[in-house]
């Protein structure tokens, strides 16, 4: 039976996330301190041995990145806590700030010191105005108590568009442009925000710094999956019966996932598929059900780990008309910089929505899988490479749903 | 109402504070008033063409008037398998206007939005960015009761 085991979410439930004396009192900014103690080097490497990857959906090593940004000689970086979680079904970074905002406080702060930044920003997205009033409230208390150390941080807030989650166009957005990405390289740790060097992590990357300086590197590491260490936030949408968050260790598989905590499938019906990582991801049939979740093993089963939203269809589901919807979904959200995107998820959307009405054909199927494959190589960035992934995954996992739907 | 000039030139100082000055025009108008964009483009040096830019790129600004209640309907998939599509169809008869429209007094505007990050208990709608959870198409004449 798989259990759950909270890291990011320790203090849930147990602290009031708006009394700061809370967080002090169950051993907060206790790291900041620790980390502010030692050189910078060797907290970058603490970091970097503790095996943490990024929570946001790439999974690059942590402490790695951190040290780009440290090696730069620069007058002003800046650390950016990506806030702007805008995948479908996902809902992780909401609860964590809601919960337990502090704790991104200070691992913004301790990433400041390691990197050598004294300014962060917290991008939250416009949907969260409560969590943006929260997060406020927070940092005030924590420069009214001067935990902080003279790091300062605002919070700026995102305005409905998706793009923004991906790091070079959320950096445009702070800095009041369109939020389109940037070409790549030079990345952000060395050319980021007004072009300094700047460190962009997820919420839930963050919150899992105190407790990694706290506990040491070689505890974290010995936790969940190999390669992709610690726990992972999953929220759990669709036809299961929890529809809830847990926290698990990394080497939980999807099956438990489903099963154990979510208390399978509702009203006693199979289950069909589900969707990891948010609306990019892939669909997975009931075959791969016992791949754990870490981030390499989903990539192995041509899935994704991504945001760890985990959306369950029944058997009475209508997969083409679930991808459809997801075509519309891309097609919107779009940033229409780079045309293979741009023009890509209009044409997806517009075979999908043809296949899902009954009137396409094998050749539609093969434009599709064509289609697909190119704006996987050719698109700018991570929204237009991973859009056909929900087309490109039921066509593989799924071809009854669409040889039932020829015309 | 603040004259929308006070309102951006609280902003002028802050770094690519463009967004945040939008923001805070919705806040008081929920829209942003056409001149406002212009005013906005000399406060922090750009072309009107780039300030128009920024305005109509974010799905949560929009440029001329939308009624005082905004009422958002998520219909990412998670909303949508649970029957976003019902809601909707509610939405509209109750109110008489058709998705993207506002009613003729000036009070409820109908938006498609995509995710807003409640999908605990879908479908989601939000009403002035307030979400309202576990939607039917029978609980729309309560919750639209609510907006006085």
């Amino acid at each position: 039976m798989a259990e759950e085991m909270r890291i990011v979410l320790r203090n849930m439930g147990k602290i009031d996330p708006l009394k700061i004396e809370d967080y002090i009192a169950a051993g907060g900014y206790k790291s900041l301190e620790k980390a502010r103690s030692m050189e910078q080097e060797a907290l970058i490497e603490e970091v970097k041995k503790s095996g943490l990857r990024g929570r946001g959906g790439a999974g690059f090593n942590c402490g790695m990145k951190w040290s780009f940004s440290y090696k730069v000689q620069s007058e002003q970086k800046y650390v950016v806590c990506n806030a702007d979680e805008g995948e479908p079904g996902t809902y992780k970074d909401r609860i964590i700030m809601e919960n337990d905002p502090h704790s991104v406080l200070e691992g913004m702060a301790i990433c400041g010191y390691a990197i050598g930044a004294d300014k962060g920003y917290i991008y939250c997205r416009g949907e969260y105005p409560y969590v943006v009033e929260m997060l406020n409230q927070a940092i005030a208390q924590a420069k009214e108590k001067g935990v902080l150390a003279g790091f300062d941080i605002e919070v700026r807030m995102g305005a409905g568009a998706y793009v923004c989650g991906e790091e070079s166009a959320l950096i445009e957005s702070i800095e009041g442009n369109r939020g389109e990405p940037r070409f790549k390289p030079p990345f952000p740790p060395v050319i980021g925000l007004w072009q300094k060097p700047t460190i962009v992590n997820n919420v839930e990357t963050f919150a899992n710094i105190p407790v990694i300086l706290e506990k040491g590197a070689d505890w974290y590491k010995a936790i969940g999956a190999e390669r992709y260490p610690g726990t992972k936030v999953l929220t759990l949408t669709g036809d299961v019966n929890n529809r809830t968050v847990y926290e698990v260790p990394t080497d939980t598989t999807i099956r438990q996932v489903i099963y154990d905590l979510g208390g399978g499938i509702k009203d006693d019906k199979k289950f069909k598929a589900v969707q990891i990582g948010g609306t990019s991801g892939g669909f997975i049939p009931e075959s791969m059900l016992d791949t754990p979740i870490d981030f390499d093993s989903m990539t192995a089963i041509g899935a994704v780990l991504g945001s760890g939203a985990v959306f369950v269809m029944d058997e009475s589901r209508d997969i083409v008309n679930v991808v459809a919807r997801i075509a519309g979904f891309f097609e919107h959200e779009s940033c229409g910089k780079c045309s293979p995107c741009r023009e890509g998820t209009k044409r997806m959307h517009e075979l999908m929505e043809k296949m899902n009405a009954g009137q396409g054909d094998g050749t539609d199927l093969s434009l599709l899988e064509r289609l697909g494959t190119v704006m996987t190589k050719a698109c700018l960035c991570g929204l237009g490479q991973a859009a056909p992934a929900p087309v490109l995954t039921t066509l593989k996992n799924f071809p009854g749903e669409y040889q039932a739907k020829l015309n | 109402m603040a004259d929308y000039k006070a309102i951006i030139d609280r902003y002028k100082e802050l770094p690519g504070g463009i967004i945040e000055a939008y923001h805070a025009l919705q806040r008081e108008y929920n829209y942003i008033p056409e001149d406002a964009v212009d005013y906005a483009a000399r406060v922090f040096d750009m072309s009107k063409a780039q300030a128009y830019g920024v305005a109509t790129f974010y799905s949560y600004l929009k440029i001329g008037e939308r009624g005082q209640y905004i009422i958002r309907i998520c219909e990412s998939a998670p909303c949508h398998v649970a029957g976003a599509h019902e809601v909707v169809r509610a939405l509209e008869k109750e109110l008489g206007i058709k998705m993207g429209e506002t009613t003729p007094d000036g009070k409820f505007t109908l938006e498609f939005t995509e995710c807003v990050g409640q999908c605990q208990a879908t479908p989601v709608i939000t009403i002035n960015s307030k979400p309202y959870r576990d939607m039917t198409a029978e609980k729309i004449a309560a919750v639209l009761a609510e907006c006085q």
